[in-house]
């Protein structure tokens, strides 16, 4: 998370400077360098690709890391060892407003993001707040649904399928919670310092990050829930 | 108030690792109270803890790793002294002593040792090969690197304060679950994986960026030097594996500490999951570590044969092949598990394929050599020593890809033989060599020829001479990890291999005494020219050690090898190219953020292994703190100004004109 | 019980040393499957030291003969690329992957441990039972067991069908070949036959906790009048395994030395597998600190 904050922005005029200072958006090939000959590209990209790049890279490694749980998951689904099933367990309603609360907080997190290319603060504040308040409502739903399995006796130490179950959610789950932290201290920050540079690379990584836990959270609906509570 | 944490978990009886452990503490007491009373601390506080400079991070990971491999070396002799004593007789080390020895050599060997002396190379080398100032990002860096010192401490405190994992460097369930392991090591086993792996992970991610989006104008991809082109594919493979070790042993975690089911005996636990999943991590781990070993000895060897690298298009494809390949091998290592033939045939051949890339690196080593000129220096005899080391392992290797033999081999001291020779053959000398090629650059002298040499005689001959006897043990049909064993025939063979021990005993003696004959000889063996081995890429281009900023100009790029063209010309016209219009230079400002960081994931983990709730709730926050303090701070940069980027460059320019001359009067000499 | 649960885990087990007096490795084959495996090694090595000896040696040649000091060896600093070595240098190692494959291939099918040893002798069946840290073998037609001490008919196969008690182990008898891991709650095969009568070294190739080096037992082929006659004197002895007796005996132990049960609980080997016996339990108690000790020698 912090790889949104480290390479810095202000531009001078040092054209070789770490990551040039072409500006925000600045891509590869543009620049002072066009002279460089060759068939290289024409030196460091600017500061928001490599640091949106480095976030991608993370995502990337991230989704890989959530794959493993889908994998354990896979596994162990059928491994119910005389426990409960996803059939018996599962409430489509609950996860079906949570999916939708999920959506709906991509929406907004974009339309946060919309506001913060025109510089508008307060719609930007806004939209970041309709994020947060819905992550925060579904978090509280994926603990009532946890709380409420526990209650009844299906818990992780119950089956190997319910290990993998709360894991696998459960580490989506505590991706949102550090997600609205992180969220947190954004809005904090978009209000008091404005509209850095630095900012607004942190912001389109809360974005890509945002977005990459619903991506998740489709494939865990679908595969976990949808499957699970059909099979 | 302390969890499970008593006065009881220091094991007081036992005066092996009490000893150790109240030397170590001396020697850092004595380090710390030298800093102290010296006034080094405000300097070593500014300059080295909270730098985001790539180079000195590069330089701390190697320390870090050297320090760590001396500690690994230790448990290596401390297992052959009691597989030497133990035939028919008890030893010195009771079980489960030795058990936390040879799990501890595995875990510090690999994560601690090789990987941070491999990664503080790339961390150096890279940026300054490709030209550019910095790593994507500096502080992230550093971060990296602290989050890794703090997983190798919290191993080294399991020394003293409780127990380390009795189960070998992977923790196979349901050996490592709580019914079978109910003591804190495993525990301290994944905390300290999980703080240095995150640390890797990003190390990975921020070198990955740096090689994709920052190389130097005209830099293409089809002009990197083969050390960054392997730099990028091990770093790919951290990027791709890393993250399924984190969630393998979270799910480990989760097993011990909450009652889940992931991989126990009871409620439908699968133990073979855990076999594939820290497999699909751990295969892609040893490529992590070979390749980069690999693309040391491209440079060294076409430095020091005189001659561009032979087949470069190859070689790259070859890198790519292994990064690809490596990923689809992790069933080899339990061809024993009962999966059908069809498996593991194809899993055996996927294996043997790993060998034609690795076949034609061997071949395009050899080629470079043929027709060059080539110098003796102790890295080119690590790289000779390397072909042949690692042409026997790789075969080993393929021997065990072969499942029928893997079903009599597996497990044996062959397997250990196996991995042994190809890791040290390969990281180990590659770390040493890369070593020697680039300490010059990093602190200005080399380091002594004589002394390096004797280094590497000694380690090359007690590589055979430890692992050829471990072969022919694992052939007779020893089996790894015996506490004590009382079968004859092998007596001999471990014996041998014991006195290999101490062949290579002399070897690391040797490479500390060169540390210290070079510190002490160090006017001597100064290099001011900042290229003391006549060397090709841009890294040879800026001084020793390299101003922060690396490079006054940022280097355009024309060629393969932008250096050596640069110098051809040089040495042609007589002349240095004109001398540059300087500006101002931006670099990034320190940090104590990695530092603190580390600090509090250190108390985290700690507390999580012993169960200490209120120190895990404090640290969490702290790091929350910390992650808000440092993400509101704004001034992230300073500008150096561009009379002193002249005035250092200008140093440099007078000391390359210096040896142009020179250079110029030994060219007609022979004339 | 003649020897009972023992809890020292490093001296005592040494006194009991004859137990594994002999040895031999997969070099020493004694059994079908043993000596192909052996051939394949040899086959495969053979394969590769063609490749391998040659290019140390150019290797090594080489980056002798272009030493700086020698005068005699022709400088060709340009030689980086040349189409026809990067032919050869490609096409050296595929074709010898490609071969090996074909040796990887028949020989993982033919020697696959699940597959069936054809001969005209009856199949002697073995139940194999990983504990901590001993074997039990089970012999569900004779319904009698061993521990630590394997009999088998020389001359026939034996079809084992392993499982284990607690951690993961493998069952190897290196002189008869191959090994294959054993876990809880599941049944893994592997098939053997020794070629004559003899006494060959057996062990867990897997380590599996603090009593491992010495979790090792004799595998003694025997003659079909032997075996017959063994079978008969184990029936003539006292303990019989069942539940109870099994509960006891798959604590964490090392025996001093063999023994057997005259009658076996037929259903014995299925419960464990199916976990209707519930794993065997690990050590007693946890350890903060050094108590592994009194824990051992308890």
């Amino acid at each position: 998370m912090s790889a949104a904050g480290t390479v810095a922005a202000p531009h001078g005029h040092d054209p070789y400077k770490l990551g040039s200072g072409r500006g925000e958006g600045g891509g590869h090939g543009g620049g002072p360098h066009d002279e460089a000959t060759g068939h290289g590209e024409g030196g460091p990209a600017s500061p928001r690709v490599i640091v949106g790049y480095g976030f991608w890279i993370f995502l990337l490694s991230d989704i890989i890391m959530f794959s493993a749980f889908f994998a354990a998951y896979a596994v162990l689904a059928p491994n119910t060892a005389g426990g409960p099933s996803g059939r018996e367990l599962f409430e489509l309603d609950r996860v079906a407003i949570e999916t939708g609360l999920l959506l709906l907080s991509s929406f907004t997190c974009g339309l946060a993001n919309v506001a913060a290319d025109a510089r508008n603060k307060l719609w930007t504040e806004v939209g970041l707040l309709a994020t947060g308040l819905l992550g925060a409502g579904f978090l509280l739903l994926e603990l009532q649904e946890f709380a409420g399995m526990i209650e009844q006796g299906a818990g992780p130490d119950r089956s190997a399928f319910l290990s993998a179950f709360f894991a696998l959610v459960g580490c989506h789950g505590l991706h949102v919670f550090a997600g609205l932290l992180w969220l947190g201290t954004m809005m904090a920050q978009v209000w008091v310092k404005g509209w850095q540079p630095h900012i607004v690379r942190r912001l389109l990584c809360f974005n890509l990050f945002w977005h990459a836990l619903d991506i998740v959270w489709v494939a865990l609906f679908t595969i976990v829930y949808l499957i699970g509570s059909g099979a | 108030m302390l969890g499970k944490l008593t006065w009881d978990a220091v094991p007081w009886d036992q005066p092996i690792p009490l000893v150790a452990a109240g030397v170590v503490g001396l020697i850092l007491l004595g380090v710390i109270g030298w800093i102290v009373v010296k006034g080094y601390l405000p300097y070593l506080w500014r300059e080295w803890i909270t730098s985001v400079d790539h180079k000195r991070i590069g330089v701390m990971y190697t320390l870090l790793g050297l320090v760590m491999l001396l500690r690994g070396f230790v448990d290596a002799i401390m297992m052959r002294s009691q597989q030497a004593l133990a035939y028919q007789a008890a030893g010195y080390l009771p079980p489960e002593h030795y058990n936390q020895v040879f799990s501890a050599h595995g875990v510090i060997m690999i994560f601690f040792g090789a990987m941070p002396v491999i990664i503080g190379l790339m961390n150096f080398v890279v940026p300054l090969q490709l030209g550019i100032r910095d790593v994507a990002f500096p502080t992230l860096n550093s971060v990296s690197f602290w989050l890794t010192a703090s997983g190798a401490l919290l191993v080294n405190i399991s020394l003293v304060v409780g127990e380390f994992a009795r189960t070998g460097w992977l923790p196979y369930p349901p050996l490592s679950e709580v019914s079978y392991s109910p003591g804190v090591g495993p525990d301290y086993y994944v905390w300290a994986l999980q703080i240095s792996g995150i640390g890797t992970l990003m190390s990975g991610i921020n070198l990955v960026t740096t090689i994709l989006k920052m190389r130097a104008p005209g830099m293409g991809y089809f002009r990197m030097p083969m050390f960054c082109w392997t730099a990028l594919t091990s770093n790919l493979l951290i990027v791709a594996a890393f993250p399924i070790l984190t969630a393998t042993l979270a799910m480990l975690t989760l097993d011990r500490y909450l009652g889940f089911h992931f991989f126990t005996n009871e409620a439908g636990g699968n133990m073979m999951m855990f076999e594939n999943l820290i497999w699909a991590w751990g295969h892609p781990e040893v490529y992590i570590l070979l390749l980069p070993a690999l693309g040391i000895f491209s440079e060294i060897i076409s430095c020091f044969s005189g001659k561009p690298l032979f087949g470069y298009r190859s070689m790259v494809l070859a890198t790519l092949w292994i990064c690809l390949n490596g990923f689809m091998t992790w069933l080899h290592h339990f061809f024993t598990m009962g999966a059908g033939p069809g498996v593991n045939t194809a899993f055996g051949i996927s294996t043997a394929l790993i060998s034609v890339a690795t076949g034609v690196k061997v071949f395009n080593y050899i080629f470079t050599m043929y027709g060059g000129t080539i110098r003796y220096t102790t890295p080119m005899l690590w790289a000779v020593g390397f072909i042949v080391a690692f042409v026997i392992g790789g075969m080993t290797g393929v021997l065990l890809a072969v499942p029928p033999a893997d079903w009599q081999l597996h497990n044996s001291l062959f397997l250990v033989a196996h991995f042994h020779n190809v890791i040290i053959g390969s990281t180990v000398f590659g770390a040493f060599a890369g070593l020697t090629f680039w300490f010059p650059k990093a602190f200005g002298f080399k380091l002594d020829e004589t002394w390096g040499k004797r280094a590497f005689w000694f380690t090359f001959g007690g590589l055979w001479a430890t692992f050829l006897p471990l072969y022919m043990a694992g052939l007779l049909g020893m089996t790894r990890r015996m506490q004590q064993y009382d079968v004859p025939e092998w007596r001999p063979w471990v014996l041998a291999a014991g006195v290999g021990t101490i062949v290579i005993f002399i070897g690391v003696a040797c490479q500390v005494i060169q540390l210290v004959v070079s510190i002490r000889n160090r006017h001597a063996l100064r290099d001011e020219t900042g290229d003391p081995w006549d060397g090709r890429s841009l890294e040879w281009s800026t001084t020793s050690p390299p101003p922060a900023f690396n490079f006054a100009i940022m280097p355009n790029v024309k060629d393969e090898e932008p250096y050596w063209t640069i110098k051809q010309k040089a040495i042609e016209s007589q002349n240095l190219a004109d001398e540059p219009d300087y500006k101002p230079v931006h670099m990034p400002r320190n940090s104590p953020t990695g530092f603190i960081c580390a600090f509090f994931s250190t108390i985290t983990g700690f507390a999580l292994i012993w169960l200490i709730w209120w120190m895990v709730i404090a640290g969490l926050v702290a790091a929350f703190a910390t992650f808000v303090v440092f993400a509101w701070w704004d001034k992230r940069e300073y500008e150096i100004p561009a009379e002193e980027v002249r005035r250092l460059d200008r140093e440099r320019r007078a000391a390359r004109q210096v040896w142009l001359r020179d250079k110029a009067a030994s060219l007609e000499e022979p004339a | 019980m003649n020897s009972g649960p023992q809890r020292r885990l490093a001296s005592i087990v040494l006194l009991a040393a004859p137990l594994a007096a002999c040895s031999g490795g997969p070099l020493d084959p004694h059994g079908p499957i043993a000596e192909q495996q052996r051939l394949l090694i040899f086959n495969a090595l053979a394969v590769m030291l063609a490749i391998v000896i040659p290019t140390i040696l150019v290797a090594v040649g080489f980056a002798w003969w272009f030493r700086e000091g020698n005068p005699r060896a022709k400088r060709r600093p340009d030689f980086v690329y040349s189409g026809r070595v990067e032919i050869v240098m490609w096409a050296i190692p595929l074709l010898t992957v490609i071969f090996l494959s074909g040796l990887i291939w028949t020989g993982t099918y033919n020697l696959d441990p699940y597959k069936r040893l054809v001969s005209d002798r009856p199949t002697t069946e073995v139940q194999v039972v990983a504990l901590d840290w001993k074997w039990l073998f089970i012999y569900p037609e004779q319904r009698i067991a061993s521990v630590n001490e394997l009999v088998v008919p020389a001359g026939a196969p034996v079809h084992f069908d392993m499982t284990s008690a607690s951690v993961m182990n493998t069952f190897s008898i290196p002189q008869l070949g191959g090994m294959i891991y054993v876990m809880n709650g599941m049944v893994t095969q592997i098939n053997l036959q020794a070629n004559h009568p003899g006494e060959f070294y057996g062990r867990s190739a897997h380590f599996s906790g603090d009593g491992f080096s010495n979790m090792r037992f004799t595998t003694r082929a025997v003659t079909e009048d032997d075996f017959a006659r063994w079978v008969e004197g184990v029936r003539g002895g006292e303990q019989v395994l069942d539940r109870a007796a099994y509960e006891e005996l798959m604590k964490q132990s090392i025996p001093e030395r063999p023994f057997t049960f005259r009658d076996v609980d037929p259903h014995l080997f299925h419960a464990v597998t199916t976990q209707r016996i519930p794993p065997a339990p690990g050590p007693s108690e946890g350890r903060g600190g050094p108590g592994i000790q009194e824990r051992a020698q308890k």
